[in-house]
């Protein structure tokens, strides 16, 4: 790895004692610029605070939502901060079931963001794999790769998870669709959305193999495998981490879009856009909060993880130092 | 110029046939066709009998053939679900969709130009910066939750607008449009917005860093030295510069505001094709999704290929770039 390398400066720079990786993450030009931007603090504690509420929704949720004994049909509709029927106090007021909204936003999130990371993680490995594989390999698997990514790029991400989504379930048998159907999510918001790696992959990886640190890989008689992901797969982390980071955040966006338009993830384990497409039944009726909450959040989650994405690409970027 | 544009309709007709393959498929491996079609007391033997008619026994190659052959007029078999025509059940709903197109296309269009021009004039201005923090958030919203928000405060609250349908429309020889009633008008405005907020904050955003860029350029100054005014400048030389990116990326988003019609239509309960594509995946209703797939891939292909066509006839200097890049 050259010094030269503005993406492993921090690693590169290691003075003789070589202090803990705490250390050198807190000395780095990173953490600094991210000490210097108040909008990235906020956007980062605003998206911690998410997780850790997604994480530990079952401790920290006033009451359970999704226990049909703890609820009290009575307490529906019950305004934010307002006098429910049982007494029971609702931070953020009740939907026609009486559900908390604060807690089923919690219970949402946990849904929403596990199907982000797990979409984000299927397409970068996925773009990360078939990048490497075509700009290393070149010649025609790297064009019908590219071909390939080509004619997907020119669809929106959207039409084509929907369309992935709905041949799948055209395909399951009907009784297993119940639990299958957030994995057939997560796979087609994935697939949806793998072009970027292996564009950003595939070109990095067309530049790295000709130099010379590879060339003297290859003639030792390192396998090609190995090649690739040791030494030319590092050059691309950096990059790879932003498209990730903004990647989440459509991945979530696209999430909520496909629950909301009914082809997502069912009323039974809502996300946060299945409880935006039930809250929006009950908008004219006065209701608005049972909608509204959770847009507010999927808005604060998205807007939060998209500022996060932006200011990485800058600070990674040597461009701009 | 020749060669480019041959190869750009081949490159267009490969896809078109690629999206054919993928269609099809559905038709034949979603699924047994003849189940979809018959009722439970069909016999085996009538079944076998239907199978041969309808020609699934012959070869994949042949059925493909026949297959495109009917998309080409039009002919995709009959909604499982409507038990119609496919293409007559488009042909219906096609106006709608394209009527709220075109008027979002046209709002992006206008709207995001003036505010590009006016945020890349006034750089500095309170107006200016509210504006881009206001398209930062724009670009984070999903769709439909603008569509929900301002459902919210226009139809709910103050109740100024219709929430959702078409309004009343008028019958043109099979084309019913919306245009000339007051209610269809009315009824076209939030939907409109919704779907065109995200293009206008993409158009915004272009224009404004186009005209940053030109303005920056010496035949500005030496337009400035020669004492032009200020008008003629930032929109005879400056913004003219800038339109040439803005149409290439405004036409490729025409084919973007026709997919996320589906979401904006869902929304607003808005009778076009993309609440049918939608209540067609939500039925598994196979003949209607694969038309439906053709037929956003047909308007996707046509107007990337006018738009590089377009481009290449309007920038010069991409001509040059095309014959010195084809060892590529």
């Amino acid at each position: 790895m050259s010094a030269l390398d503005p993406l492993h400066r921090t690693k590169a720079e290691e003075p003789p004692r070589a202090p803990s990786a705490w250390a050198r993450f807190f000395d780095s030009d990173i953490w600094y610029s991210f000490t210097r931007s108040p909008v990235t603090v906020v956007s980062a504690l605003i998206v911690l605070i998410f997780v850790v509420g997604a994480l530990f929704a079952p401790w920290i949720a006033p009451h359970n939502p999704f226990n049909p004994a703890e609820l009290n049909l009575m307490d529906g509709f019950t305004p934010p901060m307002g006098e429910a029927f049982s007494g029971n106090l609702y931070l953020l007021g009740t939907d026609d079931q009486g559900r908390d909204v604060f807690s089923t936003i919690l219970y949402g999130a946990r849904i929403s963001l596990f199907v982000g990371f797990c979409a984000v993680l299927f397409a970068m490995v996925l773009g990360i794999s078939l990048g490497l594989l075509a700009g290393y390999r070149g010649g025609w698997v790297d064009s019908l790769i590219m071909r390939i990514a080509d004619v997907q790029l020119s669809f929106p991400a959207i039409l084509v998870a929907l369309l992935i989504f709905g041949v799948a379930r055209a395909m399951l048998p009907r009784s297993m669709q119940g639990e299958m159907v957030i994995w057939v999510l997560i796979i087609a918001i994935g697939l949806s959305d793998w072009v970027q790696y292996a564009r950003t992959v595939r070109g990095t990886a067309m530049v790295e193999k000709n130099k010379e640190y590879v060339q003297a890989a290859r003639v030792i008689g390192i396998h090609p495998l190995l090649i690739m992901l040791r030494h030319v797969l590092p050059n691309v982390l950096g990059p790879v981490l932003v498209i990730a980071t903004i990647g989440l955040a459509l991945a979530i966006i696209a999430e909520a879009t496909l629950s909301f338009l009914g082809v997502g993830v069912p009323p039974t384990t809502p996300s946060l856009g299945t409880l935006i497409r039930i809250g929006n039944d009950f908008l004219f009726s006065g209701e608005w909060w049972i909608t509204l909450f959770p847009g507010l959040a999927l808005i604060l989650l998205a807007l939060s993880v998209n500022l996060l994405g932006d200011w990485l690409r800058d600070a990674l970027n040597p461009k701009l130092r | 110029m020749l060669a480019f544009i041959v190869r750009r309709v081949l490159q267009s007709i490969i896809v078109m046939l690629v999206v054919a393959l993928v269609s099809f498929s559905l038709f034949n491996f979603v699924g047994d066709p003849i189940n979809n079609m018959v009722g439970q007391e069909t016999t085996q033997q009538q079944r076998e009998q239907l199978r041969e008619e309808l020609g699934l026994n012959d070869p994949f190659a042949v059925q493909f053939a026949r297959f495109v052959g009917n998309a080409v007029q039009g002919n995709f078999g009959i909604s499982y679900r409507l038990a119609r025509p496919v293409d007559v059940v488009i042909a219906e709903r096609l106006p709608a969709t394209l009527e709220l197109a075109f008027v979002s296309a046209l709002f992006a269009l206008v709207v995001g130009v003036a505010t590009g021009v006016y945020t890349a004039l006034n750089r500095s201005g309170i107006i200016s910066r509210v504006i881009m923090t206001i398209s930062l958030i724009g670009v984070s919203l999903p769709t439909f939750l603008i569509g929900i928000l301002l459902i919210w405060v226009f139809a709910v609250q103050l109740q100024w607008l219709p929430s959702f349908g078409r309004g009343d429309v008028v019958d043109l020889g099979g084309w019913r449009t919306g245009f000339l009633t007051s209610s269809g008008l009315k009824a076209l405005i939030l939907p409109a917005i919704t779907l065109g907020l995200f293009q206008l904050t993409l158009i915004m955003r272009l224009v404004r860093a186009e005209m940053l860029e030109v303005l920056r350029t010496d035949y500005i100054k030496f337009a400035r030295a020669r004492g032009l005014p200020d008008r003629a400048i930032n929109f005879g030389h400056a913004l003219k510069n800038t339109l040439v990116p803005v149409i290439t990326i405004t036409g490729l988003q025409l084919g973007s505001i026709i997919a996320f019609s589906i979401i904006t239509e869902t929304v607003f309960q808005w009778p076009g094709v993309g609440l049918l594509f939608i209540n067609a995946i939500q039925f598994v209703d196979i003949p209607l999704m694969a038309a439906y797939l053709v037929l956003i891939a047909l308007f996707f292909v046509v107007i990337n290929l006018l738009v590089d066509l377009l481009y290449y006839a309007v920038d010069p200097r991409l001509r040059f770039d095309a014959s010195t890049a084809r060892g590529h």
